[in-house]
């Protein structure tokens, strides 16, 4: 069996749908990664003993097993409980958890790498710690770490691929229902990968962008 | 939680990790040769190579994984590459992990100060002596760590064979995820077999590059 991509153009419209699916759940999942990533490092650093240590278990668990597994865990484990959630749901609950986990290492190395004296300075004028962290602190370090932060989106982008396991119609998901009515797995997967790369280009394009205003801003 | 079903079913997740390792290894392996040519070929005199290997490098680090694996095993065929799922697994995911130890590689050697070579080529050293003898034995201490990093992420992304049914760790955990509907156990047993895997790698790496600091 030669290569036809002839069959693809019948089922473009398929593929750019699952492309928007798999631009809006990258989209939707960075957002939640990034804040949730804000979130969980002012857990591990300052959250009370009670919170912070089967915190630090579950990042833990979190940054050495596979998204994948995250991903059934979660679709499934949810199901379990009763909480039936829309698959795009939870892929974006995985994907955002699992990225949270990997931003919140970043974030909070740069919490600790920002001046001290920045904190005092803040508790003098007579800002409270919690004021002083987010009006202060905060913004100071998510600004040094928005490289690394963008490196983790790419790799978002990427890893939001796996959703197509629990049933996300997004970019993959696509390609394979084109497969499924075509039997031409080279054509539709290589594709979806060309697809993927444009997306990719277009999101670096957009991280420098970000980067060189914050740069600016500095 | 269901101690007892755990300890019924844990013997498939050791045979399972078993399976894990075996792809982790080869990967690596796989990895380490492609990583090496691409460095190569990046730092090549001749433009065509440095094409070559910019070129790997963006398509690999640009698409999913989980499409080259499939673009490997299911599309494979139709191109005359017929591959079983664990060798389409190793090669896939070690051509993927390649393209990433690709640029760990070639920053270590970069990282090299310049005047090294300069003086090297004085002494009358050819670019290949320069290489071998200055430059990567320089360099080589310095890549232990990232490399590291790279056969950390690998490890995890072995889970991706799970998708192309190779019978691994994830895809154990999946069947009797379904099996059983007991999704947080299964989760634990493969989760913790995932921590230990890469917490003895991890102490492998870091045994290697306290080694190579002290030549």
């Amino acid at each position: 069996m030669g290569l036809d991509f002839t069959v693809v153009p019948k089922f473009m419209d398929v593929i750019l749908l699952g492309a928007l699916w798999t631009i809006a759940i990258t989209v939707a999942s960075a957002v939640v990664s990034f804040f949730g990533g804000i979130l969980f490092a002012v857990i591990a650093l300052y959250a009370p003993a009670l919170v912070r240590l089967p915190f630090r278990a579950f990042a833990w668990l979190f940054m050495g097993t596979p998204l994948l597994l995250q991903l059934f865990l979660i679709y499934f484990g949810l199901v379990q409980i009763g909480i039936d959630l829309p698959a795009f749901v939870a892929g974006v609950i995985g994907l955002g958890l699992h990225f949270s986990v990997y931003n919140s290492e970043l974030i909070q190395a740069a919490i600790l790498s920002v001046d001290k004296g920045q904190m005092e300075a803040a508790r003098t004028v007579g800002l409270s710690r919690g004021q002083a962290l987010r009006k202060v602190i905060i913004p100071q370090a998510v600004r040094d770490v928005i490289p690394p932060i963008g490196n983790n989106m790419i790799a978002l982008l990427k890893d939001s691929a796996l959703v197509s396991v629990i049933g996300v119609s997004e970019l993959t998901l696509s390609a394979q229902l084109a497969i499924g009515r075509t039997y031409r797995p080279f054509e539709f997967y290589v594709v979806a990968a060309v697809f993927y790369y444009i997306i990719n280009l277009g999101m670096e394009a957009v991280l420098r962008r970000i980067e060189r205003r914050v740069q600016a801003a500095k | 939680m269901d101690t007892e079903l755990m300890l019924k079913v844990y013997p498939f997740f050791l045979q399972a990790a078993w399976v894990t390792i075996q792809l982790s290894i080869l990967t690596t392996i796989i990895g380490l040769i492609c990583g090496s040519l691409g460095a190569a070929a990046r730092l090549s005199r001749l433009a065509i190579f440095r094409t070559l290997g910019a070129v790997y490098v963006s398509v690999i680090r640009g698409t999913p994984a989980l499409i080259q694996l499939f673009i490997l095993y299911f599309g494979g065929p139709q191109i005359g590459i017929q591959l079983d799922a664990f060798e389409a697994g190793v090669i896939g995911l070690g051509v993927n992990i390649g393209a990433y130890m690709t640029e760990t590689i070639r920053g270590a050697i970069i990282s090299v100060d310049k005047g090294q070579t300069e003086a090297a080529r004085t002494l009358g050293m050819s670019g290949l002596q320069t290489m071998r003898r200055i430059i990567l034995p320089q360099a080589a201490p310095l890549m232990i760590r990232p490399l590291g990093v790279n056969i950390n992420a690998l490890i995890k992304g072995t889970a991706l064979v799970a998708a192309i049914s190779v019978i691994e760790l994830t895809y154990t955990a999946q069947r009797y995820i379904g099996s059983t509907y007991k999704p947080f156990e299964m989760f634990l047993l493969s989760g913790v077999l995932y921590m230990i895997i890469i917490y003895i790698t991890g102490r492998g790496v870091a045994w290697l590059d306290r080694k190579a600091r002290i030549v």
